[in-house]
């Protein structure tokens, strides 16, 4: 079988191919060029056993590099208060599980024996040999339940189970949040501080203009058995 | 700056009476209409947009494959104009994305259109214009199905050459031999306890 | 043309594992003792169908994936693809959204060529050396991004209608402190270099094409430029807000792997001044159109075709909306699967080592190719 040189797209604008190769650079004796790479490299080198910004290998785990505070890793559910499984603020409403990218995001809403949703997960597991920390449940989620957690030694020798987080696992107070992204807790906790305060206030008002009508229809009644 | 494409489509009638194209409206914000070519004439349009002094669309930027299983749904996303032939069943697109480096033009869009998803989905190949279409053009052929007729090297590049099917079409199933998946559930754990009695454990 | 016996040439499978393949790319050379006689290029092993998967999952969902493309610079992906929804449903973006776009954008620019000419040099067999001094470059801006956006490179820090979250505090201080100490780096770099008589040897006249026949094969970016090629997108049709800077494109005259490789030195040039230009004029107000919308994004239906000048070449992104939250159609427009076509005519009556460094200064990220 014989083979011929790509005979194929001959049409002027697509035959991208000299005739014949031009020739290489011509060699000259290696020079100056070569002595100021080498001099950048010995400069390298020599700093490298004084200067503090060149020594950057960290004694693991001794120490520990400092990592920035917005570092985001695997995802975790916030409670109030001290009880997890009842202060999880989670109503299972599933925006996570469907907004999740890789889909490693398993929720089972639980409902009481009449089928009646009880606003809080049955399961919530999160395969974080799954999950790509990419946060988007975090950000989607409209109850402040699902925050990025930072924490990244997460070793195990069981690779299935031991990856494999529910929502024991995933459990963690607001104080740990307000620890780990201080800027972030402080406004989450005012929102919801003004949105309480806004529902309270809406609820005064509301039962301030009952009594306030039931005072009116009292006193009117009143007129009207005097009248009569 | 967007090419002016009802002055494109009156000189391409103009200049190729004999080719069958309609300009198709963009509902959306976007403002990028587009010229529908049949295929029988796609190559005389690319020819005639490449060669035109004055037009000079040299740079072919984008081949892109879209399969259109329900032609009720392309009559919303790209409303044909009165005069446009009626697709019969679904049918496999290709749009073409074109510049013009010198002119600082684009892009013009240009579809063309196979008549079905199943044997006739021949769209003749513009390699011979534009050479960035010869890796796109085969990588339509692999995922969508298209065959694009004179194409020098026309196979498979992005799956393995004994593959079948073509993955990026709307019915394409995938096969469900899934290697043991760590938090099977509902579905994908019934679909896994039928492999793990099937296959021995080792 | 000579008629070559199949029997009587070497048959060189380059890859898929090499570590000159830039990723797992394979190459099948026949060679005629040390000349390239064919050369097809074999991709597909890192193809992960990020189009299909983008259509069974929302418009937000689909911005990590992006960050996977290119890994080498995921904010220019981000942002390309955040343009093309927001053309696609007519979204506006902020002006201070625009600045962090173009700060974090040319400060990817950075991090890219750098690494670039470190991967560069390592092809041609100085092996780690000016890769080190890139990547110490690289890792200053890797902290900052892990400090704007969370994640050293999976960024997903781009929202349609601007980004997801504002600058912390201090940190275009930082920047601004990164992009006066750069130039040190620069200079030190182009001592290594750009006299190297090695160097020069090696990658003079080798890998050029003529104009035309770059253009007609899609080739876009750096290596267009290399050959005289005046197209930049951020001059021809500016996108965001760079029609408010003063840079310059740097333009090559043969187009061989030397001129692509100072071609890339000298952009890191002109992204210092961009990034200079807008630290200073950065201005106050929101990072994110006010009505953005997080959760249930419906664009409307229509289609929408957006490209950027990323650091490999032209990213585009082709949508098709029928209306609902997830794409009909999702495409992209990978700039290094384009920029192979044309490897095997440059490729042709050279030897087997210049076909590694024509790979290099195509400069290819597998995950882009193959998607």
């Amino acid at each position: 079988m014989s083979l011929v040189l790509n005979k194929s797209m001959e049409h002027p604008a697509t035959s991208s191919r000299a005739a014949t190769p031009p020739p290489a650079a011509a060699w000259t004796l290696p020079g100056i060029g070569l002595l100021k790479g080498l001099a950048v490299t010995a400069t390298n080198m020599i700093q490298s056993y004084y200067r503090k910004d060149r020594m950057t290998t960290v004694q693991y785990p001794e120490e520990r590099a400092t990592i920035s505070p917005n570092f985001r890793n695997f995802p975790f559910l916030a409670y109030d208060g001290a009880d997890a499984m009842a202060g999880l603020r989670c109503t299972a409403c599933l925006i996570c599980e469907n907004e999740c990218p890789p889909k490693c995001i398993y929720i089972v809403l639980d409902r009481d024996e009449n089928g009646k949703s009880l606003k809080r997960p049955k399961v919530f597991d999160i395969d974080v040999s799954v999950c790509m920390n990419c946060g988007i449940c975090a950000e989607v989620c409209p109850f402040d339940s699902i925050y990025m957690d930072g924490e990244y030694e997460l070793s195990t020798t069981d690779r299935f189970e031991g990856l494999l987080f529910n929502k024991q696992r995933l459990a963690r107070s607001t104080d740990y949040h307000a620890q780990l992204r201080p800027l972030e807790a402080a406004e989450v906790a005012a929102r919801r501080k003004a949105d309480e305060d806004k529902k309270l206030a809406a609820q005064a008002a509301k039962e301030a203009k009952a009594k306030a009508d039931k005072a009116a229809k009292e006193q009117a009644a009143a007129q009207e058995s005097e009248l009569s | 700056m967007t090419p002016d494409l009802p002055a494109i489509f009156t000189r391409l009638r103009a200049e190729l009476p004999a080719a069958t194209l309609a300009h198709l409206r963009n509902p959306g914000p976007s403002g990028q209409d587009s010229l529908l070519v049949a295929p029988a004439c796609l190559v005389a349009v690319c020819q005639f947009l490449h060669d035109s002094a004055d037009l000079d669309f040299d740079l072919l930027s984008n081949v892109t494959g879209v399969d259109w299983p329900d032609p009720a749904l392309t009559d919303a996303v790209a409303l044909p104009a009165e005069g446009s032939a009626a697709a019969v069943g679904g049918f496999l697109e290709v749009v073409y994305h074109l510049y013009s480096t010198s002119r600082r033009v684009g892009p013009l869009v240009l579809r063309a259109r196979s008549v079905d998803r199943a044997e006739q989905v021949h769209i003749p190949s513009v390699v011979a214009v534009y050479r960035s279409a010869e890796y796109q053009e085969r990588e339509i052929f692999d995922l969508f199905g298209v065959k694009f007729t004179g194409h020098p090297d026309l196979r498979r590049i992005l799956m393995w050459d004994e593959f079948l099917d073509h993955p990026m079409r709307k019915d394409y199933l995938a096969p469900d031999d899934y290697q043991y998946e760590p938090t099977p559930h509902d579905a994908v754990l019934e679909k896994a306890k039928q492999h793990y009695t099937a296959t021995s454990e080792s | 043309m000579p008629e070559l016996d199949e029997d009587q040439l070497l048959h060189v499978s380059l890859g898929p594992q090499h570590p000159s393949t830039h990723g797992v790319f394979r190459m099948n050379v026949l060679l005629d003792g040390e000349t390239v006689v064919s050369l097809k290029p074999v991709f597909g092993y890192l193809h992960r169908n990020h189009e299909k998967i983008a259509e069974g999952i929302t418009y937000l969902s689909s911005m990590p994936f992006t960050d996977r493309l290119d890994y080498i610079c995921p904010l220019t992906n981000n942002w390309a693809y955040a343009q093309a929804v927001e053309k696609l449903a007519g979204i506006e973006v902020p002006e201070r959204a625009e600045y962090i776009r173009v700060i974090t954008a040319e400060l990817t620019r950075l991090i890219n060529h750098s690494a670039f000419v470190g991967f560069f040099l390592g092809d041609m067999g100085a092996w780690g050396s000016a890769l080190m001094y890139a990547f110490r470059e690289r890792e200053k801006i890797l902290d900052l991004f892990e400090d704007l956006t969370g994640a050293r490179m999976m960024s997903n820090y781009m929202r349609f209608g601007g980004c997801r979250n504002d600058l912390p505090d201090g940190w275009a201080a930082k920047a601004s402190v990164l992009v006066n100490e750069f130039p040190r780096f620069l200079d030190e770099l182009e001592n290594l270099v750009t006299g190297n008589e090695i160097l020069i040897a090696r990658t003079q006249n080798i890998g050029a094409l003529p104009k035309e026949a770059l253009i007609n094969g899609g080739i876009t970016g750096p290596m267009l430029r290399a050959a005289g090629v005046a197209y930049d997108i951020r001059k021809v049709e500016p996108y965001g807000i760079y029609d408010r800077f003063k840079f310059r494109i740097p333009l090559g005259t043969t187009g061989d792997c030397y001129d692509r490789l100072m071609i890339r030195l000298l952009e890191l040039r002109e992204s210092l001044a961009i990034l200079r230009q807008a630290l200073d004029q950065l201005p106050e107000g929101a990072y994110i159109h006010p009505k953005a919308k997080i959760r249930n994004f419906k664009p409307p239906v229509g289609e929408a075709y957006a490209r950027i000048e990323s650091p490999k070449g032209e990213l585009g992104f082709y949508l098709i909306s029928d209306g609902s939250a997830k794409p009909f159609r999702y495409r992209i427009r990978p700039p290094s699967f384009i920029n192979l076509t044309l490897l095997e005519d440059m490729c042709l009556g050279l030897d087997l080592a210049d076909v590694v460094l024509i790979l290099g200064s195509i400069d290819i990220v597998l995950g882009e190719v193959d998607r």
